[in-house]
């Protein structure tokens, strides 16, 4: 990748990251998030990343953020209005997070993490040298997220479904039913 | 041409700190969870730098498996917000205050 491309694709994740933080209406937090999870994906090609980073454009940027779209809609949320939170937890979390950004460039930027690198073998990143590590090395954890998948599927059904009329018919008994024996 | 490594690592960790100053001043819980999202980004962004750079493919699997663990967190998470939003009316983290004592 040239490296004014990973100019670019840095200045359009940073300052989207801050969209994400900064605008008042969910809406246009969640556009913003879009175009940094686009221009991450670009970086993951620029890395001989090109299937995940495909992935990463199709599932997350595709299908987990319409997820996060239509709650928006459903919820009918608005622009928030006025100052919102204490000013006093928005001071304090941006100097708590001005000290742990220091931090981690302390650990991230040279003199740590000294890689020598040595190139990549021929079909690095391609969907067979992918699929080779996930089905032989990482079997058993690809299992069990095809069983956390389907757990996470039933929960969202399970937590998001409206109770049925006989169901309120019947938390209204109980309710009654208790109120009654408090009030003996 | 490979982009520098310390380049990476210093976007992936000011997108992961951008990510946390979302969580801690927003009070949108929908907003907190974009937060989130970021945060997990930055951090698939460093697995799959280093992982390239010393030419495993263990960054990129592991990056995918983070993605499949977010897409069950996310459904969830919504699922859990509907619900409290039927109930109070409300996606505003400070009014949800049913385990404070």
């Amino acid at each position: 990748m040239p490296i004014a491309l990973f100019w670019f694709l840095a200045a359009v994740s940073l300052i989207s990251a801050f969209g994400v933080v900064l605008q008042r209406n969910p809406l246009h937090c969640l556009l913003a998030l879009i175009v940094t999870l686009l221009a991450i994906a670009v970086l993951f090609i620029g890395e001989d990343a090109t299937v995940v980073g495909f992935l990463q454009a199709i599932v997350y940027a595709g299908a987990i953020m319409v997820l996060f779209l239509f709650v928006i809609w459903l919820l009918n949320l608005r622009a928030e209005m006025g100052p919102t939170g204490h000013l006093g937890l928005k001071l304090f979390g941006t100097i708590a997070v001005a000290a742990m950004f220091a931090e981690l460039m302390a650990f991230l930027l040279p003199p740590h993490l000294q890689i020598k690198f040595a190139g990549h073998a021929a079909g690095y990143g391609s969907i067979d040298s992918l699929s080779q590590t996930l089905f032989s090395e990482y079997l058993v954890a690809f299992e069990v997220t095809s069983v956390l998948l389907l757990v996470a599927v039933i929960g969202a059904v399970a937590l998001a479904r409206r109770s049925t009329a006989s169901e309120i018919q019947e938390h209204a008994a109980d309710n009654a039913r208790k109120e009654r024996s408090a009030a003996q | 041409m490979m982009v520098p490594l310390p380049y990476l690592m210093a976007l992936s960790g000011a997108i992961f700190a951008i990510g946390v100053l979302g969580f801690l001043t927003r009070r949108n819980i929908l907003v907190m969870f974009m937060s989130v999202e970021l945060m997990l980004n930055a951090v698939n962004l460093a697995f799959i730098a280093l992982g390239s750079r010393l030419g495993t493919m263990d960054g990129q699997v592991i990056v995918f498996f983070v993605m499949t663990v977010a897409a069950a967190e996310a459904a969830v998470g919504l699922a859990i917000i509907i619900s409290i939003f039927r109930g109070r009316e409300t996606v505003h983290a400070d009014d949800l205050t049913l385990l404070r004592w």
